[in-house]
């Protein structure tokens, strides 16, 4: 990839981090780096593509560490789980054999798998070395009369988030609106109903969460046309120009491709989440905004009071276990405050909360939901985090995975909230898995064990 | 003779394989307030923190030199100072691991060179060792990359001519990455029993066993070996070389320091573990303890309780190489059979192994070979959870990575004690997963009543007869 490409990705007029001084994403820092890289975005991006051969080429260590390890479910092929790469050894890269390789490569997934696509993910080595990925994908979708799509976010063109814009950006130049959508199939119950279709981006259905919300999206007569990439087919992807909305989902890493969605096919598009009861309900209705339809408005008002309704109810036990409890929230951008809704909707104080990667926008977002002196952390080292639960007498922290064992070892309890985890708390009925995940951590009667020193010592121990 | 097939397709499916680096890394994680950071881009070092937090369920001390665009196509020799220079100030280590990658070695970076460079710049941080190891991941696996990172900690920090014996007490280790935390233990727990004192190089089990620490976070490793303890390599009675990949860093040992060593394979099942004590009690002079001649008798005892299970049991394995021949070794003991033998990667120790085949290859290449061989139980990584589940197998866990089951990465594998426990799993496993039911058969002149009716059923007697018989 060209180094002005890598640019103009990297400034994303429709990103308000844009807004600042600073050009776009900032640079990394050797010696004290941490998060993935460009390769890493790309791969988590679109690897939640359920039919499609993913193909990683380089050498082992790319895709030998990190195969097999997201929590993206599938409700139908498993063909996204079988780890593949090109496995580059010294002499491929000496005697510039990894060209010929990946086009073995290739044919072999094709003929081992029949996919309904291969995407082959570039990684630094043959990005150095100059492998020309987008001719031997070309040449090999010829010979093959398969799709085969060169995603090129080597690892050293930038950190994670640009991979996840480069994921989006090959998309939209090779997939997007190859192909026009079947209608949708009739509800036999609601023959008369108008369906629309609808684009959701940045949504992976970890552990299966969004599965939690699509009923309701059935209910209101919402198709989801394509996803960038829960639960996705290569086919979807291919009709996402048609969408009449598309949803930008709890992450700005892909704002270019609804923003290019709107340029190239005027499909309008909005930002919301799925977390919390208010979240939820806002997005829901962010859909009936753009799609104009007074049915829809009716339908879509009456599931909320509904919903809404039910939810209360069913969290009333758990919201009286977790009332007043502190939390510290360390997540980054558009989660910072989405999830603050939603611990606050389980009657939670959200003592503080991470601000590290959040625009300007979301930043008046936490304001509005935690007052105008709302703490924000801006940066996420794990003595500092330590420091501020100490600090704001937080009773736990929720951040991402990386940090979950620097909290255990501090005697401190923990609730996971990225892209790991085990549980979903996506739409309504996730809240419920939210409240009994964190009554089970705080409630623990480990944490007295733990904090409790040995009887036979001596001296005096600053926990406790 | 043992042959081998090397790898013969283009794509590496399901890989089986984990890169040099994540084995340097994991070698450094050994040492007492250590910090491994990786040549390359921000990535290697993401993907391989990730990989051992699943694994150990540990914070992970590991940082990156961070190569971006420009400083992959111009040099990142400013990378190296500045990220060494990043890692001094703020973690404060003892020990820096300056390991390359393929990205950093396809660019051509000098890091010996580099480090020079940076003593000179930094006088300030003179105290804090660095450890320059070459591990690009075209090459080798995890296995050799451990191996290496050793045998470089061994060439910058045990000094040329020692003295033999001065310390008679002393036994140093070396234990190859196939060594848990728990077989770190039990082994340093045998030999303590000696009245000896080992100095293990580097000491997984004291850094990432699992423990709650005092304080409530360190940049840094909270355990492992301290550097200091390399200063008396070359005093020490002998060294105990566990697994062949550790044979180079052996050798450079013993070429350094003239300490005699005695080398094993592995420390699986009755045979090694009688050589290991054997030459316990020749260093010590001090007789085997009754204590472990009891276990002795009781792995005994097991070996009998679970042949008639074990014996000729169909075994399909994939692993680094010292763990592969582990397992053939301690398999072939007990009479069964390893049909799948499958190395991540190519190793002299493929040609000596009590097998007729070993493929060198991934775990597609398992799963194939087990399903031709009729393999009855997989032993293999966390990864090959999938491939056992397809082919209706049971899955035994072991190697890199294991991230599905709790505690799975300190489990004791080795002495008398681990291998009865493993004999007893894996008779265990058999004897729930039991394949020689015998199919009821039905008399065609029976009179149960049950069966009259099947009979009714299909009108005539023998159909029923048919579909009984086993297929």
């Amino acid at each position: 990839m060209k180094a002005h490409d890598i640019a103009a990705l990297l400034d994303e007029p429709a990103c308000a981090h844009n807004l600042k001084s600073k050009a776009g994403c900032a640079r990394t820092k050797p010696g004290a780096t941490a998060g993935g890289c460009a390769f890493d975005g790309a791969q988590i991006a679109l690897l939640p593509v359920a039919d499609v051969a993913h193909i990683v080429h380089g050498p082992i260590a790319c895709a030998g560490s990190s195969w097999d390890t997201r929590g993206a479910r599938s409700s139908g092929p498993t063909l996204y789980r079988i780890g593949m790469t090109t496995d580059l050894n010294e002499q491929d890269i000496i005697m510039g054999r990894g060209e010929k390789r990946l086009f073995h490569a290739i044919k072999q997934a094709i003929d081992t798998y029949s996919p309904a696509a291969v995407f082959v993910y570039n990684t630094c080595v043959p990005a150095l070395t100059g492998d020309d990925l987008e001719a031997v994908c070309k040449a090999a979708q010829s010979h093959w009369s398969v799709p085969v799509v060169p995603v090129d976010a080597a690892g050293f063109y930038g950190a994670k988030n640009l991979g996840n814009r480069i994921a989006g950006e090959t998309m939209l130049k090779y997939v997007v609106g190859t192909r026009e959508p079947e209608p949708p199939p009739v509800d036999p119950r609601r023959p008369d109903i108008k369906v629309h279709d609808i684009n959701l981006i940045g949504e992976y259905n970890i552990a299966g969460e969004f599965w939690q919300v699509l009923p309701l999206f059935d209910e209101l007569g919402l198709r989801v046309l394509g996803s960038l990439s829960g639960d996705a087919r290569f086919r979807d992807i291919q009709t996402m120009h048609r969408a009449e909305v598309s949803m930008v989902v709890c992450s700005r890493a892909m704002l270019n491709v609804a923003r290019k969605l709107q340029e190239q096919y005027g499909i309008p598009w909005f930002e919301g989440s799925f977390y919390g009861i208010q979240d939820t309900s806002n997005s829901l209705r962010g859909f009936v905004r753009l799609l104009d339809d007074p049915e829809l408005t009716a339908r879509t008002e009456t599931l909320i009071a509904r919903e809404e309704a039910r939810i209360k109810v069913t969290l009333e036990p758990w919201r009286q276990r977790l009332h007043g409890k502190r939390a510290l929230l360390y997540t980054g951008g558009v989660k910072s405050w989405s999830v603050v809704s939603a611990l606050q909707d389980l009657g939670m104080d959200v003592v503080a909360t991470g601000a590290k990667k959040s625009t300007e926008e979301d930043k008046e977002r936490i304001r509005e939901l935690m007052g105008k002196d709302a703490r924000m952390l801006d940066d996420g080292n794990p003595r500092l985090l330590l420091d501020c639960v100490r600090d704001y007498r937080a009773d736990i922290l929720i951040a991402g995975g990386r940090n979950m064992y620097t909290a255990l070892k501090a005697r401190l309890p923990f609730l996971d909230i990225n892209q790991e985890r085990e549980f979903g708390y996506a739409g309504y009925q996730g809240m419920v898995a939210l409240a009994r995940q964190l009554v089970r951590t705080l409630e623990s009667p480990v944490w007295q064990a733990v904090r409790k020193p040995a009887p036979w010592s001596t001296g005096d121990r600053s926990h406790g | 003779m043992v042959e081998i097939f090397s790898r013969g397709k283009a794509l590496s499916i399901n890989p089986l394989k984990t890169s040099q680096p994540m084995g340097a890394s994991l070698a450094l994680l050994g040492l007492h307030r250590a910090m491994p950071m990786l040549h390359g881009s921000q990535g290697c070092t993401a993907f391989a923190k990730v990989f051992f937090v699943r694994h150990f369920r540990e914070p992970i001390p590991l940082q990156t030199t961070a190569m971006d665009q420009v400083s992959s196509i111009m040099g990142a020799d400013d990378n190296i100072i500045e990220g060494l220079r990043a890692v001094c100030e703020k973690a404060r280590p003892a020990v820096i691991g300056l390991l390359t990658t393929s990205l950093s070695e396809v660019q051509g970076s000098d890091i010996h060179r580099i480090v020079k460079l940076f003593r000179g710049r930094y006088p300030e941080f003179q105290g804090i060792r660095i450890l320059p190891v070459n591990t690009p991941d075209f090459d080798g696996c995890l296995e050799t990359g451990f191996a290496a990172a050793v045998r470089a900690m061994i060439e910058e920090w045990a000094p040329a001519g020692g003295r033999p014996g001065h310390h008679p007490r002393q036994v140093n280790v070396l234990p190859g990455s196939f060594l848990t935390p728990g077989d770190l233990e039990a082994l340093k727990e045998i030999i303590a029993g000696f009245d000896l004192h080992p100095v293990v190089i580097p000491d997984l089990s004291d850094s990432l066993d699992g423990h709650l620490p005092a304080g409530d976070f360190s940049p840094v490793t909270t355990g492992g070996t301290p550097v200091t303890a390399f200063a008396t390599l070359g005093e020490a009675a002998a060294t105990l070389v566990i697994g062949a990949s550790m044979n180079p860093a052996a050798d450079l040992l013993q070429q350094r320091t003239g300490v005699p060593d005695h080398r094993f394979a592995h420390l699986f099942g009755l045979d090694a573990m009688d050589t290991l004590l054997m030459t316990l009690a020749g260093i010590s002079g001090k007789p085997i303890s009754p204590r472990l001649g009891r276990q002795r008798a009781q792995l005994q005892d097991a070996m009998l309780d679970t042949h008639f299970l074990l014996g000729q049991a169909r075994f399909a394995v994939a692993a680094d190489a010292d763990l592969l021949n582990a397992f053939c070794c301690l398999l072939g003991e007990m009479g069964a059979e390893v049909v799948a033998a499958v190395a991540s990667s190519r190793s002299p120790l493929l040609e000596q192994m009590p097998i007729a085949q070993v493929k060198i290859g991934d775990l597609d290449d398992l799963e194939r070979l087990a399903r031709d061989r009729q393999a009855e139980v997989i032993i293999s990584n966390s990864h090959a959870a999938e491939t056992a589940r397809r082919l209706e197998l049971p899955l035994v866990r072991a190697g890199f990575p294991l991230y599905d089951r709790i505690g799975a990465y300190r489990r004791t594998w080795i002495g008398y004690r681990g291998s009865r426990q493993i004999l007893f799993e894996l008779a265990n496993i058999l004897l729930s997963h039991s394949q020689h039911d015998i199919a009821p058969y039905h008399s065609i002149y029976s009179c149960k009543p049950d069966y009259r009716q099947e009979v009714s059923a299909h009108g005539i007697a023998t159909a029923s007869a048919d579909s009984a018989r086993p297929h």
